[in-house]
């Protein structure tokens, strides 16, 4: 098993430990309070993921065993609501480099793309059965391949969907659209152009 | 078979596929504010890069700006920086800001239709999940993250994915007490929050079309509340009418011009969908959320679901009648509420205001309750005060506020205290969503708010409209 080249920005494949997050709809207010968006960069969001969730009771953020973890797991719609890319780059920032859930919301997932954070789509009986393992071993590490569409853990695996685009992006290291959506300036203006608001009714 | 409105528009936006299959996607609009645009500003200066279409690019400021006072430097030292960053962007980059002062001032979905800049046919961006909003002109409107604020700017395109079309059809009459935002929680309700994921929502149905597009804006604001990441409503002479005239609908023979080709992108009468919903208007209640998350909903005369009845969900229900302190099966009405918020781009127009000042009028806000009406944009405060709605409010006790987002998301001064339970006319009732960790929120249309804030509960506003 090899894990990509940190430096590289192919995202093949992402070993580490997890950490467990449970529920549904879990939404980016959640995950990043709105009053860390008052800031004009990303610095220092790390510390404040889920901070209002952690302190009204006791979370796997906070849980020693999960120190570390690379991996989130988590259930469905993971990421709703307010598109701030804080939310992703507040667990970037914490330590996460891949996320396996149910479902992702749209617009979460899109951002995730964007940071070269792969979402990886599982059926809700496997994503139970990887928590289970983690919970009862958080020190099991686990092996994304992104290319393959599995997650492997201790001697089983589960089907974990990379959607093709996206999977692309990862795989060829193009998640950064900039480049590509630049590349052909006279294409934008062909478009433009045939555009009746833009180029006249 | 002929397209579907958001076929036509997309196809008239692609630039062409990339590598990774996604089309590179025209962007016609992009409006941008001051939360998720500075880091974006400030990759495009460390690759060296500039915005490449400043005019198809407006800014203005809202969510983090107080409501009851403008005066600069802020107290808070953090959002006064991000003024600054907006600012300095601004002029660097030569995009139009329309700052707190500007007449044209306003939350991002109020200000875009009002100064005639959304319009049918067209694609539309912001770094904001409420971008839906716009698709109440027939535009393709969608929400997105800081990284592709960026790419917006410098190139006019997104790598995006052609999402799948459900068309909502809403038919038969609304009954009294019962506003676009009753439709929109139904409408949640029905299909769930993840219900939409993957799919671009096209409502329709005699509903619909009877509605103003004040009422259809507030429809397509909430669309990412269901998980559909953009809604739009098919234009009409509705939308003809709302627009004629305004600062940047095209004008004289140009106007008439635009609106056959605008005529031309809405969906044809046999265009096919992937999906279609159909929902009887004549069901829908005065809706109220009782959870924490927009789709957990009832009607204001019925009672909370209990984990035990709920099916599958049981956890999920437990969890939200224990974060707001409710028991199942307890009815929603003739709950207490200390603050009511009227405002938020959802409703936050001059119809919500004449709807809500309706119920406040010769009324006082219950004691103990902090109300609050904060409309959205200048134009809309000006027109109120005009009409002397203000007055009525503030006569009610409400306090009236200038332009912004106020309460809705709690960046600003404009927040719940510790465990305060809020009537609001806004789109989330997240955990923690209006700025206390506990707070907890109601989700209603603004005239229903106005009720809760006279009676000092939740109250069935058809019960005050005789």
């Amino acid at each position: 098993m090899t894990t990509d080249n940190p430096a590289s920005s192919i995202r093949s494949r992402i070993s580490g430990r997890v950490v467990p997050v449970r529920g549904d709809d879990i939404d980016t207010d959640r995950i990043i309070p709105a009053r860390y968006l008052r800031t004009v960069t990303f610095d220092g969001l790390g510390e404040h993921v889920f901070e209002d969730d952690r302190a009204s009771s006791s979370h796997v953020f906070d849980d020693a065993n999960y120190a570390g973890a690379t991996v989130l797991v988590a259930n469905e719609n993971f990421g709703c609501g307010s598109s701030r890319e804080h939310a992703p780059q507040a667990l970037l920032r914490w330590g996460i480099q891949v996320f396996v859930a149910e479902s992702f919301a749209e617009i979460f997932f899109g951002n995730c793309v964007s940071l070269g954070l792969p979402c990886m789509k599982a059926e809700a009986a496997d994503v139970d059965r990887l928590m289970a393992a983690i919970e009862a071993d958080p020190t099991l590490e686990v092996d994304c391949d992104i290319a393959a569409q599995q997650v492997h853990f201790g001697s089983d695996h589960i089907p974990a969907v990379v959607p093709a685009s996206s999977r692309q992006q990862l795989l060829e290291g193009s998640w950064d659209a900039l480049g590509q959506l630049m590349d052909e300036p006279s294409a934008i203006e062909a478009a433009a152009s045939r555009l009746p608001y833009i180029n006249g009714f | 078979m002929s397209k579907n409105l958001f076929e036509k528009v997309w196809d008239a936006h692609s630039v062409r596929e990339l590598s990774s299959g996604q089309t590179q996607l025209f962007v016609g609009l992009h409006l941008i504010h001051e939360v998720t645009s500075p880091q974006a500003f400030q990759m495009l200066r460390e690759r060296g890069l500039r915005v490449m279409h400043p005019e198809r690019t407006y800014a203005t400021v809202d969510h983090i700006i107080p409501t009851d006072m403008r005066d600069r430097p802020f107290l808070d030292d953090l959002a006064e920086e991000m003024m600054v960053a907006i600012e300095t962007n601004a002029r660097e980059f030569e995009v139009p800001l329309f700052g707190m002062h500007d007449q044209r001032q306003g939350i991002v979905h109020v200000i875009g239709p009002e100064l005639g800049l959304t319009q049918p046919g067209m694609t539309i961006a912001c770094g904001d999940s409420h971008t839906s909003t716009h698709g109440a002109f027939g535009a393709i409107a969608f929400g997105i993250g800081t990284s592709q604020v960026r790419d917006v700017l410098a190139s006019q395109c997104l790598a995006m994915e052609q999402p799948q079309v459900r068309r909502v059809e809403v038919n038969g009459t609304l009954g009294e007490g019962v506003y676009a935002k009753d439709v929109t929680l139904h409408v949640i309700g029905a299909l769930g929050v993840k219900g939409g994921v993957g799919y671009a929502y096209e409502y329709a149905g005699e509903v619909l079309d009877r509605m103003t597009m004040e009422e259809r804006m507030t429809v397509c604001n909430m669309s990412i509340e269901g998980g559909a990441r953009c809604g739009y409503v098919n234009p009409d002479e509705t939308t003809f009418e709302y627009l004629e005239g305004r600062e940047h609908t095209p004008k004289g023979a140009d106007y008439s011009r635009a609106v056959d080709w605008w005529q031309s992108t809405a969906s044809g009468r046999d265009a096919e969908y992937d999906d279609i919903v159909k929902i009887d208007g004549g069901s829908i209640p005065p809706t109220v959320t009782w959870g924490i998350n927009p789709g957990q909903s009832c009607a204001v005369d019925s009672n909370l679901p209990r984990p035990e009845e709920a099916n599958g969900d049981g956890a999920s229900v437990a969890e939200a009648l224990q974060y707001m302190g409710f028991e199942g099966g307890q009815p929603i009405a003739g709950t207490p509420i200390d603050v009511a918020f009227i405002g938020s781009c959802t409703n936050s127009r001059i119809s919500d205001l004449r709807e809500a000042a309706k119920i406040a009028s010769g009324r006082k806000v219950a004691s103990g309750v902090k109300a609050l009406v904060v409309p959205g944009s200048h134009d809309i405060r000006d027109q109120a005060q005009a009409e002397g709605l203000d007055e009525v409010f503030r006569e009610a006790g409400f306090e009236w506020r200038e332009a912004g987002c106020s309460m809705c998301l709690a960046m600003n001064p404009d927040k719940l205290k510790g465990r305060e339970m809020c009537a609001s006319s806004s789109n989330r009732n997240f955990k923690g969503r209006q700025g206390s960790p506990t707070g907890r929120t109601l989700l209603m249309s603004p005239a229903m708010v106005a009720a809760a804030a006279v009676r000092g509960v939740v109250s069935d506003v058809r019960e005050l409209l005789t």
